[in-house]
């Protein structure tokens, strides 16, 4: 469109500007903080030009925050999680959208209202059952009396445990139990028009024909898309592997969750001065996965944060 | 009421030309159709008179005024649009008003320029109503009121009745027409259809792959067709289009299998001798008992009135209309006459009308 | 909406379900079940299982001033958050959508903070707001008072509210973006013809025609703001100084996993389910209205 507007135009940019900049600015900011020394961080002046310790910072980080590790945790939970998400959206959604069955619809709606309530609301039950996946077994059998029926049958107690913590099973099994990409599958797969199946089936396909060679190709562009925000959303995880992983020692927890580690507060050792040369490098590392992966994916990013409404 | 004058005006996308070079003058008042296939720069021409696209060189007069560089709501220009591109939060009163709203005219007499323009169009019932409550129809009235109440120096239509059915179709059609004879406003129309193009034009302008084919009126474009483009383009069916030798000395043509059709008078004469495209319209060839081109049949259509009898003349497609019903032996060849006035010659390789 | 063409065999459809309704049961219904029993029993101090209770641990959260300060925090943070992401995405999706030369490269640009992790956006802002080592630290030098989130809550908060703001921003911005890419060219182009500048376009045409995204944004900004908000203020804050940052979910975490009242917990869980859901209600309508606008 023909439009002489210099003084809008002016104003526009001006706004984009100060925009990139207010972007820019904090992100700068931890980048040079990487690059000082601990003694050249620590006075009250506004840093705002690199100093030339960048590697070893980064190495610091490294070896502290055990990064090598934690990185590794993080890269298996986020890759079980999209995975996984994207395997069961796509079968759930087959099941509901193309097969007649009782309780279909009961079934649509216990899957449905889990978009009402994130994890974070029902925090504290959901690790008593990462403590004991089988806790809610063991109590329908003991409040059935199967359990004493059982015993009094065969003597044998039951006592079902199957402990998830410090598991990447317990750090990716709750993050998946919700419908976000369902939903998303189910709303592709109402607008495949019924004549392809119709078409397919005169051809000879069968169900799991149909899933693989026709349903799953079209629905490339949404399973990069969930994928790609389902990565970003575990990834991003911080209470539930801060409580699902309390053995520090050994499994270890995520690198998102121990970069708090890296500039202690009052409840990790009692406040001080951080090392925040250190503690932004450690920040550099773990923020540059996601900034990938949506400098890469950005079309299909924002495109799957639409379509999932998260 | 202004005059429209494009001259020699291109437009690029990138490295792509969408519109080369075209010049074009259109009278005040005058009814203009630009027809062409889609991806032709017909749209492409229209926005760029709206200023809804820059153009990349030449130039655009409205009146008397050079509007290169205007903005769109500079240029007194009105137009319709094919998804018809109503507000949605506004209800009709407030789509058609909206215009004179932003001109700052006070709320009275906007609402009698509304209701003014309401029953021209019938809309009188529908005002307080949203879009989304109208018929597709009702929904073109409303672009329609819209473009008219601004009373705008020229009114541009972007394909307004190609989201129509049939039949309503039609009927806007007539309506368009009707206004344009109460209204005398300049009027450029842009469709893909050539029925549209027909009835509702003053001048045609055929358009090909960003270049202007022809202009003309209803009559010429159909009668004296520029090009084999515009020939196979306008009518339906399109004119049949033959390889031909020419040869004066012996005053006939000759067809690639060695028949000849002999030729006195028409275009004809005005041809050099050598190759060329022979045209003829289906409708103007008879079936005759005397000698005259060789058909063989292939298959029929029944069109009611008239049935088309698709076949071959010399190995190359052709087809024909005869009367719509009697016996008819479709298996044997048939012989064709076609009188000389109904002969049209076109260069063998650019195409263009001979003679 | 239902499919005419299905297969017959519905045996295999209730087994493709099946992996998906186990897992609901297990980590969503169970422990939602598991929270309002908690809510509406006590553990009996000896063991020997729960004891009925009925709303006495209601009873007892809302009689607590701590969990009204934390409401309250929350609400503030919430409405404070909402209010500058809202504003700042929309007015660079308003400037984007403009189309200008090069608008491409401030889109990209614009997308990342939302890209960036939460925890480390913290850690970074808890840095640029350190005292000691900050932007504010030359002023800090010469007045301590100046700025000291470490103990004035109000410092606190204002440095949690920039932080989450600073990253949701970026995702009103995809959100009011892709609305106002949604809106047809040639309802604009019409605006344009008949007469309207482009400010006038954008009050007239644009924000009305974007107000069902504006109302589902301001529902999903409340939402989540109680629930991603866990990480931000327990890397940056630990809800202190003096609980002046303790929200909701950092408060159901700090009384059940370091408190270990899990009565408690669960009563205030349940609250903030109420609270959730009476709000998804009211975003499921609206999501309703945008389907039907278009």
């Amino acid at each position: 469109m023909i439009e002489r507007t210099p003084l809008l135009n002016l104003a526009t940019y001006t706004v984009m500007v100060l925009g990139a900049l207010m972007v820019f600015v904090p992100l700068w900011l931890v980048y040079v903080g990487a690059t000082l020394t601990v003694r050249e961080i620590n006075t009250p002046e506004l840093h705002f030009l690199t100093g030339s310790h960048l590697i070893e910072n980064l190495q610091a980080a490294w070896a502290r925050g055990h990064l090598g590790g934690r990185l590794f945790n993080s890269l298996i939970m986020s890759l079980g999680v999209a995975f996984g998400k994207v395997a069961m959206s796509a079968i759930t959604a087959f099941g509901l959208v193309y097969f007649r069955f009782p309780g279909r619809t009961l079934a649509f709606w216990l899957i449905f209202i889990t978009l009402m309530l994130p994890l974070e609301v029902r925090i504290v039950p959901t690790y008593a059952v990462a403590a004991n996946a089988l806790w809610p077994f063991q109590s329908i059998l003991d409040a059935t009396g199967l359990s004493d029926l059982i015993k009094a049958a065969s003597g044998l107690q039951i006592a079902l445990e199957w402990n998830l913590l410090n598991s990447y099973t317990g750090l990716i099994l709750p993050l998946i139990a919700t419908a976000t990409g369902t939903f998303l599958y189910r709303q592709f797969f109402l607008t495949v028009p019924d004549e392809l199946l119709e078409a397919a089936r005169m051809d000879g396909a069968g169900p799991f024909r149909f899933l693989v060679e026709f349903l799953m190709p079209l629905s490339r562009a949404n399973m990069a898309a969930l994928f790609t925000i389902m990565f970003l959303y575990a990834w991003n995880q911080y209470l539930w592997p801060l409580l699902a992983t309390p053995d520090r020692a050994g499994f270890g927890t995520t690198a998102v969750v121990e970069l708090k580690l890296l500039a202690p507060t009052v409840s990790t050792n009692g406040g001080g001065t951080p090392d925040w040369n250190v503690a932004m490098a450690g920040c550099l590392i773990v923020m540059l996965p996601p900034l990938l992966l949506v400098a890469f994916m950005q079309r299909y990013f924002v495109r799957g944060l639409i379509a999932t409404e998260k | 009421m202004a005059a429209v004058t494009l001259k020699r005006v291109k437009k690029n996308y990138g490295t792509t030309t969408v519109v080369h070079g075209v010049d074009l003058e259109i009278k005040a008042g005058e009814f203009v159709v630009i027809l062409g296939p889609s991806g032709c720069g017909k749209s492409t021409l229209l926005r760029m008179i709206a200023g809804l696209e820059a153009i990349t060189e030449g130039e655009i007069s409205i009146g008397s005024k050079i509007v290169n560089t205007l903005e769109p709501r500079e240029r007194g220009c009105a137009m319709v649009f094919q998804n018809y591109a109503l507000y949605p939060h506004m209800t009709v009163a407030e789509n058609i008003g909206y215009a004179l709203k932003v001109a700052g005219l006070g709320k009275a007499e906007r609402m009698a320029r509304i209701n003014a323009v309401a029953e021209i169009l019938g809309l009188e019932e529908f005002l307080d109503r949203k879009p989304i409550q109208l018929s597709g129809g009702q929904r073109q009235r409303v672009a329609m009121g819209r473009a008219m109440i601004r009373e705008p120096d020229v009114f541009l239509y972007d394909e307004p009745l190609s989201n129509l059915d049939a039949r309503l179709r039609v009927a806007m059609r007539a309506e368009i027409r009707k206004l344009h004879q109460r209204l005398g406003t300049t009027s450029l129309f842009v469709t893909h259809d050539q029925i549209e193009a027909m009835t509702l034009a003053d001048r045609i302008v055929v358009m090909n792959k960003g270049v202007i084919e022809q202009v003309g009126t209803p009559d010429e474009v159909y009668h004296r067709p520029a090009s084999t483009y515009v020939a196979s383009f306008v009518g339906s069916p399109g004119l049949n289009l033959l390889h031909v030798m020419v040869d004066r000395s012996a005053s006939c043509i000759r067809f690639k299998d060695g028949q000849t059709l002999p030729f006195e008078h028409g275009q004809a004469v005005l041809v050099p001798d050598g190759p060329a495209i022979f045209g003829f319209r289906a409708e103007q060839a008879q079936l005759s008992e005397q000698i005259g081109l060789t058909l063989t049949p292939g298959f029929q259509e029944a069109l009611g009135s008239t049935r088309l009898l698709h076949g071959t003349v010399a190995n190359e497609e052709a087809v024909i209309a005869i009367p719509g019903n009697g016996p008819l032996d479709a298996t044997t060849s048939m012989s064709v006459t076609i009188p000389a006035s109904a002969m049209h010659f076109f260069d063998s390789t650019t195409g263009r009308r001979l003679g | 909406m239902e499919k005419r063409a299905t297969f017959a065999m519905g045996w295999l459809g209730m087994a493709f379900i099946l992996p998906q309704i186990l897992l609901v049961f297990i980590f969503f219904y169970w422990p939602t079940g598991a929270a309002m029993f908690w809510a509406f029993t006590l553990e009996r101090p000896w063991g020997g299982g729960n004891e009925w209770v009925g709303f006495d641990n209601f009873r007892q959260v809302f009689a607590d001033r701590a969990y009204w300060g934390s409401i309250i925090r929350s609400l503030m943070f919430a409405a404070s958050t909402a209010t500058l992401s809202m504003a700042f995405g929309l007015l660079l999706a308003v400037a984007c959508d403009r189309g200008l030369k090069g608008y491409q490269a401030f889109r990209t640009v614009f997308v990342w903070p939302y890209a960036v992790v939460a925890p480390a956006a913290a850690l970074a802002f808890r840095f640029i707001f350190a005292p000691e080592a900050g932007i504010f630290s030359a002023l800090v030098k010469q007045n301590p008072e100046f700025w000291n989130p470490a103990q004035n809550g109000y410092h606190a908060m204002t440095m949690i509210i920039i932080c989450y703001s600073w990253k949701y921003a970026a995702y009103c911005f995809i959100f009011f973006l892709a609305a106002l890419q949604a809106i047809p060219r040639s309802v604009i182009e019409a605006s344009a013809l008949d007469g309207a500048s482009v400010l006038r376009r954008v009050f007239d045409i644009q924000l009305p025609l974007i107000t069902p995204t504006f109302f589902f944004m301001l529902v999903i900004s409340i939402t989540d703001s109680f629930q991603d908000s866990f990480g931000i203020v327990d890397v940056m804050t630990d809800g202190g100084p003096g609980k002046a940052t303790e929200l909701l979910v950092y408060k159901i975490y700090f009384d059940g996993f370091r408190g270990l009242d899990y009565s408690g917990a669960a009563a205030q869980s349940i609250v903030l389910m109420l609270i959730m859901m009476v709000l998804t209600f009211f975003q499921f309508r609206y999501i309703e209205r945008r389907v039907h606008y278009s």
